[in-house]
């Protein structure tokens, strides 16, 4: 199975999604925890901390749209029609919170600077509950009919859209906290300290709840998780999250290894993630488009392979070389504005 | 299919495409120039240790910033977009442009995101030549992705390499023939000569304003107007021998859209006459008041005079591009072009009279003259783009068989949202941007007494950062 492009290429889309959403995850979860940080001198060191990298994180979520149109251009068709609204939201979004951060230290009056300051949370937020909101519409199925989508321009909004779309933006709040406890020191880490343990909680309650509700929007989704015996496959994801939950509630007692507590975050997320793949698979939109339906011919696959081939590598090497050059706790008197 | 304050929903889609893209692009035409300019300068700085470099590099690399912010923002906007709005065409297309964007994004994107952290922020972390190669690779990564969507945008325009498959997608044939589709090395090397033309007159025009208000002594504001200069008096010639070239390809493979910037309905079997103005007139298939020079059009596009040019008499009248929008288009571009080099030639008899930076007429109009690249550069688009029409994928599929089915009421609500997002923001951005440039270059002590920083500590970690290039330039 592993000789096949298109099983190859679904497995790419979903680690650069998965980049995507724990990367660009924390630099908006810093954006929505920013009414907790009133003061402008935190505020100003929670928006270095992500200045230099949030352009190369959010490049993740083009290479996803590229990608998706690439690779599976039906699901391309059908899916952005389909969640018309919710993603002309999020585009919206990002442009608001994208400019903040220049714009904010650009700002010549306290009014206009708190006017960026609240563009970038409300973006960033906004953002953050579309990006859940399409997951939720994605997991609860979406019409087809030929090649296109065939429902209405509301049926993406129902409770369960909802629950998902506030459950990611929780736990992008999460991963932002975890971040900020590796990259600053001081007051304002035993702060974000204390917020990682409640956010921890509110996200664990989430992915409770939108486990408990899944299995009951279709069919296929409770026969994979509750019968023998792809349960076997399915049942190890849930123990280990609860593992991984509690390794990373005893991190954020600890004294040290700041850099835990974030990556058990990103470990949750993981497991997220591939629950949720375990849940679609081999769906690219449930309940009707397979990967195989939607994928492109055999020739873009092998072109775009060439591509990836050669430089995703070289791309997270220096994505990695970048976060090294701002590794370490930040200098709150650093930047160059 | 209902409307939306009178328009169909495939028509406001156009409408929201032609904004957005519009719109994105004006950043990118910016900031494609400026990255080599600034890569230009910290080399300079770095080979001559000469402290007006630096500082010109300071001062634009604030501004490339906030561009740079726009240009991703609207982009990421831009990749969706042919998703939300353009499913049909997606979705044949896909096969082959899909994999051209994403080499793009794999190419270039990453590239350029990856390095302008380290070429903004990191100066002082990585070293002088760490961050001149970082300053290098943005300013490639630019070019990188303006050469893969330009690709795109040049297959869609003179397709080839595919078959068409059962389902009705286009399926990759020949990679190559696709890349290299017949207009694309002239619409690549149109459009990069005219990033670079469009920065060269914002940097002059930033120069000239303040030569006017009597900074000549500003070695900083004197080098940043000589180099624009130069760079004018080189390129504006260069774009318009291009600009020509390409519309000798435009005539080979989409001879109707030539018909319509030349405003010719009629086909013209012994020599067209060159129509300088006049008002097209669709309806009745004919240009009102025209001023024409007979033969001219002949020999500018076939190089005789006698030489046969079709009309757009030579097709049905629902496959005619929308006629008076690409005349005029045209027209501003053209005569833009030529107004530019006139900025340039003008500048290179100031420089050998030795009155360059006292010629304040010459100020003045590269002053007016600063934003002329943008309207130029949209008017192209403009042109080409309604030109191509009534095709997305020309003389293959219609524009109007391409769209989304969404209500004309989804659509026209993001379009209104569109509308007034992105003037109050990319508003504010040209506002502060302004702001920036209406500030002269000044030595690091004077900028950080002005505060030209806000309030940001920032200036501060910078000069400790920075003490050991000071002490080397002095």
């Amino acid at each position: 199975m592993l000789t096949d492009l298109t099983v190859i290429w679904a497995l790419l889309l979903a680690l650069s999604v998965f980049i995507y959403v724990v990367l660009d995850g924390f630099d908006l979860g810093i954006g929505i925890l920013y009414p907790l940080f009133p003061k402008k001198k935190d505020r100003d060191l929670l928006m270095n901390a992500v200045a230099p990298v949030w352009d190369g994180n959010e490049t993740w979520l083009v290479l996803g749209g590229g990608g998706l149109m690439a690779a599976f251009p039906l699901a391309y068709a059908v899916l952005l029609p389909a969640l018309y609204p919710p993603i002309i939201i999020m585009l919206l979004a990002l442009v608001f919170r994208g400019v903040a951060f220049e714009f904010r230290w650009r700002a010549s009056s306290a009014f206009t600077r708190r006017a960026w300051d609240a563009s970038f949370f409300w973006g960033s937020l906004l953002a953050a509950l579309m990006q859940g909101i399409t997951l939720g519409a994605l997991l609860q199925g979406i019409r087809v009919e030929g090649r296109a989508y065939a429902g209405g321009w509301w049926d993406w909004l129902t409770p369960f859209t909802l629950l998902t779309g506030v459950a990611v933006a929780c736990g992008y709040a999460l991963l932002g906290t975890c971040y900020l406890n590796w990259k600053i020191e001081g007051d304002i880490q035993t702060r974000v300290r204390h917020l990682a343990r409640r956010l921890g909680v509110a996200t664990m309650a989430f992915i409770v709840a939108v486990s408990l509700a899944t299995p009951f929007l279709a069919g296929e989704y409770y026969l994979r998780w509750f019968t023998w015996p792809s349960m076997l496959v399915a049942a190890p994801v849930p123990i280990l999250l609860g593992l991984i939950a509690l390794g990373f509630a005893r991190s954020l007692f600890a004294q040290g290894r700041d850099w835990l507590p974030f990556l058990l975050a990103l470990a949750m997320f993981a497991l997220c993630f591939l629950g949720l793949g375990l849940s679609i698979w081999p769906n690219v939109i449930p309940p009707s488009i397979t990967i195989w339906d939607a994928a492109s011919p055999h020739s873009s696959q092998v072109f775009m392979l060439w591509g990836a081939g050669i430089m995703l590598p070289i791309i997270l090497g220096y994505t990695a070389y970048a976060y090294y050059v701002f590794r370490g706790k930040l200098d709150p008197e650093e930047g160059y504005h | 299919m209902q409307d939306f304050l009178g328009l169909d929903a495939v028509t406001l889609a156009r409408i929201q495409f032609g904004f957005t893209v519009s719109f994105h692009f004006i950043f990118p035409s910016f900031t494609i120039g400026l990255a080599s300019y600034l890569a230009v300068l910290n080399a300079l700085w770095l080979k001559t240790r000469d402290e007006t470099y630096l500082r010109l590099f300071r001062y634009w690399v604030k501004i490339f910033a906030i561009v740079f912010a726009m240009g991703v923002v609207s982009g990421i906007v831009m990749s969706y977009q042919f998703g939300t709005n353009w499913s049909v065409f997606s979705d044949k297309a896909g096969p082959v442009i899909g994999p051209l964007m994403a080499y793009e994004v794999l190419t270039a994107f990453f590239l350029e995101a990856g390095f302008l952290g380290i070429m903004l922020f990191g100066r002082s972390k990585v070293g002088e030549g760490l961050h001149m190669f970082a300053t290098a690779m943005v300013a490639v990564g630019t070019a990188i992705s303006a050469t893969w969507i330009l690709s795109v945008n040049s297959w869609m325009q003179t397709p080839q390499g595919f078959t068409i498959g059962e389902n009705g997608q286009y399926l990759p044939a020949d990679w190559m023939q696709i890349i290299f589709n017949p207009s694309f090395p002239y619409r690549l090397a149109h459009a990069l000569t005219a990033s670079y033309l469009t920065t060269a007159l914002v940097v002059g025009g930033v120069g000239a304003w303040h030569l006017l208000r009597g900074r000549s002594r500003n070695t900083g504001v004197r080098v940043m107007f000589s180099m624009a200069m130069w760079m004018a008096a080189v390129v504006a010639p260069l774009q318009i021998f291009i600009g020509d070239q390409h519309g000798l390809n435009t005539l080979e493979h989409q001879p109707m859209k030539v018909a319509a910037m030349e405003g010719h309905f009629e086909s013209h079997p012994d020599g067209a006459p060159l129509i300088l103005f006049g008002l097209p007139d669709q309806d009745a298939q004919t240009v009102r008041y025209k001023i024409e020079v007979p033969k001219l059009s002949s020999l500018i596009l076939t190089h005789s005079w006698d030489g046969a040019l079709s009309g757009l008499d030579a097709v049905p009248r629902d496959q005619q591009p929308p006629v008076a929008i690409v005349f005029w288009s045209f027209r501003i571009m053209v005569g833009l072009g030529f107004l530019m080099m006139g900025v340039g030639l003008w500048s290179l008899w100031a420089r050998w009279r030795g009155t360059l930076y006292d010629a304040r007429w010459l100020h003045r109009l590269a002053v007016v003259m600063g934003p002329s690249g943008f309207v130029a550069v949209i008017a192209g688009w403009i042109t080409t783009e309604v030109g191509r029409q009534p095709w997305v994928i020309y003389g293959h599929l219609a524009t109007a068989d391409s769209h989304s089915p969404l209500d004309a009421a989804a659509v026209g609500t993001s379009l209104i949202a569109f509308v007034v997002v992105y003037f109050l923001l990319f508003g504010s951005g040209v506002a502060y941007i302004l702001r920036l440039m209406s500030k002269p270059p000044e030595p690091r002590e004077a900028r950080l007494k002005d505060g030209a920083g806000p309030m940001h500590a920032a200036g501060l970690g910078a000069v400790h950062g920075e003490s050991s290039e000071r002490g080397t330039a002095q």
